[in-house]
């Protein structure tokens, strides 16, 4: 099962890589080609060029900037998950990516990558979208910024344009108070394969009630949503369990909630509160 | 275009369209067919090796990504006529049936004991997640991923857990 026939670019730096994507509209930018390759050779999709940028130096660190953390473009799935700095001051991205795919695919893929595919089922998109990180998008002509409230827009569509690289995702940390956490039903049952419905939630306690929440779901539409419903219900209250299912209940409020081959409109709900209510309780727990 | 990489040690080099995906340069440029082309969408795992040490799915790598890097393929796991401690371990303990998926899973099997000597079954069991077994020989796999585990580390293995007791039975 071969690709169609198209041109390859190894790039050497990241200037190369942005001037060719600028000069042919129609090319494809590759890290690990975990979801790019497979497109491919379903012949879902024929870029005439793409861009390799798998050996540009640089953009495989995760750096500690104080008060955020930002994971470059190389960055694979499995580094994510077992980074130190992650795990502690993200941490529903690492579990996030720790669930991602299988263990061969992150030896290869990328955080960045997984973000810029933009799967609907995907599960680090849910936990940038409810750590409120904020993407780093270069162009030939510049950089610019996109909050993860912006950045998802549909099915296998982000904000980033054709000529631009995700560079870097800027995941603030959660601090003192703060913790975060991310679990889903797999595709293939437990937490294996892409998301059923999964959820990502990041609570700050202030003593000893809920000052500040947010939660992301993935799977149940076509983008990962914030469950704003959920936030502003426990935001106040004291997360007893009471206080998180009755949040909990309100996971979808707001959220388009589509059927796909996994599930119906109302068992994707259902599952959105379930795991939306286990990643808040998660969240406070680590947050205490 | 040219790719150059070591393969099992050896130094290897070919010509290759862009598209041509690493484990079919891996089978037919270099005439290694341990590795073997199942699903060819990235959910089995019958082709994988090792990349610059990490078990990846060369039917979801193009040869051009794998220039100048250096491979493993199952060929690569025997030291001669000495078996590497996971095909003895699947040979003992029955780890395949129609052998398939066996090149992959003895790929995932060895990445796992190289990273964890004493993985608990439960991850063993996520360390193959990405390797189907159309056999449904989950089980056996498993211990014979235990049975490698104890050889690599000096210890004697479980003995198999097949044997059964007839007592009683007429």
């Amino acid at each position: 099962m071969y690709p169609r026939s198209f041109e390859y670019l190894a790039a050497t730096s990241l200037d190369e890589a942005l001037a060719a994507l600028a000069d042919n509209p129609d090319a494809k930018v590759m890290t690990g080609g975990m979801s790019l390759i497979p497109l491919m050779k379903l012949r879902l999709f024929s870029p005439s060029l793409v861009v390799d940028i798998g050996r540009v130096p640089g953009l495989d660190a995760i750096d500690d900037a104080g008060d955020h953390l930002a994971i470059g473009a190389l960055v694979r799935h499995a580094t994510t998950a077992s980074s130190e700095a992650v795990q502690s001051g993200a941490a529903a991205l690492a579990q996030a990516a720790a669930l991602t795919g299988d263990v061969q695919v992150r030896n290869r893929g990328t955080t960045c990558g997984a973000l810029a595919h933009a799967d609907i089922a995907a599960d680090q998109t849910a936990a940038a979208l409810a750590l409120g990180a904020t993407m780093v998008a270069r162009s030939s002509s510049g950089e610019r910024t996109i909050a993860a409230d912006d950045f998802f827009v549909d099915t296998l569509t982000s904000a980033l344009q054709p000529d631009e690289i995700l560079v870097e995702v800027r995941v603030p940390k959660t601090g003192a108070g703060s913790g975060s956490a991310y679990g889903k039903l797999g595709r293939r049952g437990g937490q294996s394969d892409y998301a059923v419905a999964g959820a990502a939630a990041v609570v700050t306690m202030d003593g000893g009630s809920v000052a500040a929440a947010r939660v992301a779901l993935t799977g149940v539409g076509t983008k990962p949503s914030l469950a704003a419903g959920v936030a502003e219900a426990l935001v106040g209250t004291d997360g007893s369990e009471a206080a998180v299912a009755a949040a909990a209940a309100r996971a979808t409020e707001g959220v388009t909630v589509l059927e796909d081959l996994y599930g119906s409109e109302e068992y994707k709900a259902h599952l959105a509160q379930v795991y939306a209510g286990r990643a808040v309780t998660a969240a406070m727990a680590a947050a205490s | 275009m040219h790719v150059a990489m070591t393969v099992n040690g050896r130094e290897v080099s070919g010509d290759v369209e862009p598209r041509t995906l690493l484990v079919h340069f891996i089978r037919e440029n270099l005439r290694l067919t341990g590795t073997h082309v199942g699903c060819e969408t990235s959910y089995c795992g019958a082709c994988t090796i090792q990349v610059d040490g990490a078990a990846v799915k060369s039917c979801t790598m193009l040869a051009v990504q794998a220039d100048g890097a250096t491979i493993r393929t199952v060929e690569g796991l025997a030291d001669g006529d000495q078996l590497h401690a996971v095909q003895e371990g699947f040979w003992e303990r029955h780890g395949l049936q129609c052998g398939f998926c066996t090149p992959g899973m003895l790929m995932s099997a060895a990445s796992l004991l190289e990273q964890n000597a004493s993985p608990s079954e439960d991850e063993i069991r996520h360390a193959i997640e990405g390797n189907l077994c159309r056999c449904t020989g989950y089980h056996n796999i498993v211990r014979s991923i235990e049975y490698a585990a104890s050889k690599l580390r000096g210890e004697e293995p479980a003995p198999p857990d097949w044997t059964m007791d007839f007592e009683g039975v007429s």
